[in-house]
């Protein structure tokens, strides 16, 4: 018998049963849908933090206290503290491949204005942070050297704190309070919305540094000190400077390590993508596994099924089927079952993917490969787990077997 | 006797052939030295108790098993010594088999019961298969039923596709395991009238059954007992199968 007359027979038997053979592909369905909607979710959340921190500026540098974590050592505290105001005039006195800089403190807790209040975070920041983050002041004005110099009580809000707090009117000239200090706000950021991890990106107050430093934190270092170097090209020759600038002024030489740790935005999305695709391999793996109980699954129902078509083998052995024949029979039978299944799985996980998870606000991006990689594997399935009952089927007796009841 | 010289072709010539079954510590002797020759044209019964060995017999004639000892050749052809796959493709070319309880396909169409044989030769292409079912399902009267399913058939009808799938193949020889067995009078008698038109035909046919009435209609009888031929009679004065469903009271729902 020819394959596509085998093909002809296989189709057959699967459509004639048409319940069990639903049954025995639902774990393929599922399974199949699993792993493209996971490696979706994947690509789709890679993507977009790759985008997101490209709009963040390709050339941004991050300056944190302490040494590199990624060894894993744990820091003692005071290590935290070594990005002083020192640092930061030096690197703007003395700047050749940076841009802009700005040091960074942060606080968090509730701003009050009248009767409402929000919960949000205060970023101490000098004028420059705008020109780093890109981020635009849509009405009103920036703070100023002047207003850092003299520690002034005002703040530039996104467009949450208008809503939560202004209920949308004008915020201009009103006077917030955050942690029982008075600020004016002087001016009102262009919307971002939310970035890829949910966080609401204009639920924001931007402050002078010495403001949040002294009034608010009554610190005197920086969590961080953020950079833009001139260009993307140029951001290791600025770490190299940044490097020079920081060891000279925090005294350590030869083999002392740096008390402080420099991380260009390029290394981030390194880092990220590289979390995310263990992420997603976890994720991936573990919807694997349910494939291959969905191929033991269809293994379990071609054992019955061949049992049940006894007298079948039996008849196709009398007229003349070698157990060759019958063995491929059952084989594609098995492919058939999952392969459909597999399609049924991808157009399933295709459909979830670009339409429902969008609809709850995760990113999704179904990469072409996954699709086939699906599809070879469901073929790989129904062969791996078609080849025992085909055997059965082979192996059988025309005479036994066409006496069968 | 059937053993005299003759210028027929030979279709089938056992010599010796035993067949023995080994159940636990114990021999079953099945067959014990069975030697006939079966010439082409002819319309053998083959008789005997239960348990005498016809279906063992027939299993050799057949090629769906081989001899303990003793030699088969079935046209010209030595079966013993032959693998699985040889015998597959000898069954698919010379034999025809009409099986007890008809072993159609389910839910298939009387074409495509009567087509399966020629599915494995792959000198037939689709067109060629679905004339020669075609053909064969007009021989044994069923010309106005090819679309027809298996499960939406008489027994009577049932079994006429399974000869005609029995003879699309054009065997050297059509074995049938009690092919009445499972019919009412009336439609035994229609199925041994088609058995006596191809018979008349031309065709070999070998055919085991309980029924001793059924000699009559035949050109040879074969007895078996315990394993061995006790009788082997030829019959000079053949009832008409025609004639005998004629003289049957109608049926009545006819
Ligand atoms: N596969 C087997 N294994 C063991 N013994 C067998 C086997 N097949 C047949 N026999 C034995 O061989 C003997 C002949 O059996 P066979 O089926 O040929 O008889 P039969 O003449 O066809 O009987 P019936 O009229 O009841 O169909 C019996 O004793 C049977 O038990
Ligand atoms: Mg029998």
């Amino acid at each position: 018998m020819n394959i596509l007359n085998l093909f002809k027979v296989s189709i057959n038997a699967v459509a004639n049963n048409k319940m069990r053979s639903f049954l025995s592909m639902l774990g393929i369905i599922i399974g199949v849908a699993a792993v493209i909607i996971m490696m979706a979710i994947g690509q789709g959340s890679k993507e977009s933090i790759r985008k997101e921190l490209s709009t963040m500026g390709t050339n941004l540098l991050t300056i944190r206290p302490g040494a590199d974590m990624r060894g894993g050592v744990r820091q003692d505290p005071s290590a935290m503290q070594t990005l002083k105001m020192a640092d930061y005039q030096r690197i703007v006195a003395e700047k050749k491949y940076v841009t802009y800089v700005s040091p960074e403190v942060t606080s968090g807790g509730q701003v009050i204005y009248g009767n409402n209040n929000t919960n949000t975070t205060v970023y101490g920041e000098s004028p420059d942070y705008l020109d780093i983050k890109q981020w635009v002041v849509e009405e009103g004005d920036c703070f100023t050297e002047e207003d850092v110099h003299k520690a002034a009580k005002v703040a530039v809000v996104g467009k949450t704190i208008v809503t939560e707090l202004f209920n949308g009117a004008d915020p201009i000239g009103k006077t917030i309070r955050f942690k029982s200090i008075p600020m004016r706000i002087i001016g009102v950021l262009k919307s971002k919305g939310y970035n890829s991890w949910g966080m609401d990106q204009d639920n924001v107050i931007i402050a002078p540094y010495t403001t949040v430093m002294k009034r608010i934190n009554a610190q005197t270092y920086f969590s961080s000190i953020v950079c833009s170097a001139i260009t993307e090209e140029l951001s290791d020759a600025a770490i190299e400077e940044l490097t020079q600038i920081l060891r000279e002024n925090h005294k350590l030489k030869g083999e002392a390590v740096d008390d402080f740790t420099i991380r260009s935005q390029a290394e981030m999305m390194e880092t990220m993508s590289t979390t995310m695709d263990t992420v997603t391999l976890i994720l991936v793996v573990a919807a694997a596994f349910s494939l291959l109980v969905a191929g033991i699954g269809i293994m379990n129902i071609m054992l019955v099924s061949v049992t049940e078509r006894t007298k079948e083998i039996g008849l196709r052995m009398a007229v003349g089927a070698t157990g060759a024949v019958i063995s491929l029979q059952f084989l594609i039978e098995s492919v058939v079952i999952s392969v459909t299944g597999g399609l049924l799985g991808i157009l399933v996980g295709f459909s979830v993917s670009e339409f429902v998870v969008p609809m709850v606000g995760m990113p999704s991006s179904v990469p072409a490969w996954s699709i086939y990689v699906s599809f070879l594997v469901c073929v790989v399935i129904g062969i791996l787990f078609g080849y025992i009952p085909a055997q059965k089927a082979a192996n059988m007796d025309p005479i036994e077997a066409i006496r069968h009841e | 006797m059937a053993e005299e010289k003759d210028s027929r072709k030979v279709v089938i010539e056992l010599q010796d052939v035993k067949r023995y079954f080994q159940v636990g510590s114990e021999t079953v002797k099945a067959l014990r030295g069975v030697s006939f020759k079966i010439y082409e044209g002819e319309f053998v019964t083959i008789q005997g108790t239960s348990g005498s060995g016809k279906s063992t017999l027939l299993n050799q004639l057949g090629c769906l098993d081989t001899p303990t000892s003793g030699e088969y050749i079935l046209d010209g052809t030595p079966v013993r010594r032959m693998s699985k796959n040889q015998r597959a493709k000898l069954r698919n070319r010379k034999i025809g088999f009409v099986f007890q309880n008809y072993n159609l396909l389910a839910k298939t169409t009387a074409v495509e019961n009567v087509e399966l044989p020629l599915m494995y030769n792959n000198k037939y292409n689709a067109k060629q298969r679905r004339e020669a079912a075609i053909k064969a399902l007009q021989a044994v009267g069923l010309g106005d039923r090819l679309e027809h399913k298996s499960n939406q058939m008489s027994g009577g009808q049932m079994q006429r596709v399974a000869i005609a799938r029995a003879l699309v193949n054009n065997p050297a020889v059509l074995l049938a395991d009690e092919a009445t067995g499972n019919l009412d009078t009336h439609t035994s008698f229609e199925m041994l009238v088609l058995f006596q038109e191809l018979y008349k035909k031309g065709h070999t046919i070998i055919f085991v059954t309980h029924n001793p009435e059924i000699a009559e209609y035949a050109s040879r009888n074969i007895n078996l007992r315990d394993g061995k031929i006790r009788e082997d009679t030829i019959n000079t004065n053949i009832k008409s199968a025609a004639e005998a469903l004629a003289a049957l009271p109608k049926p009545q729902d006819d």
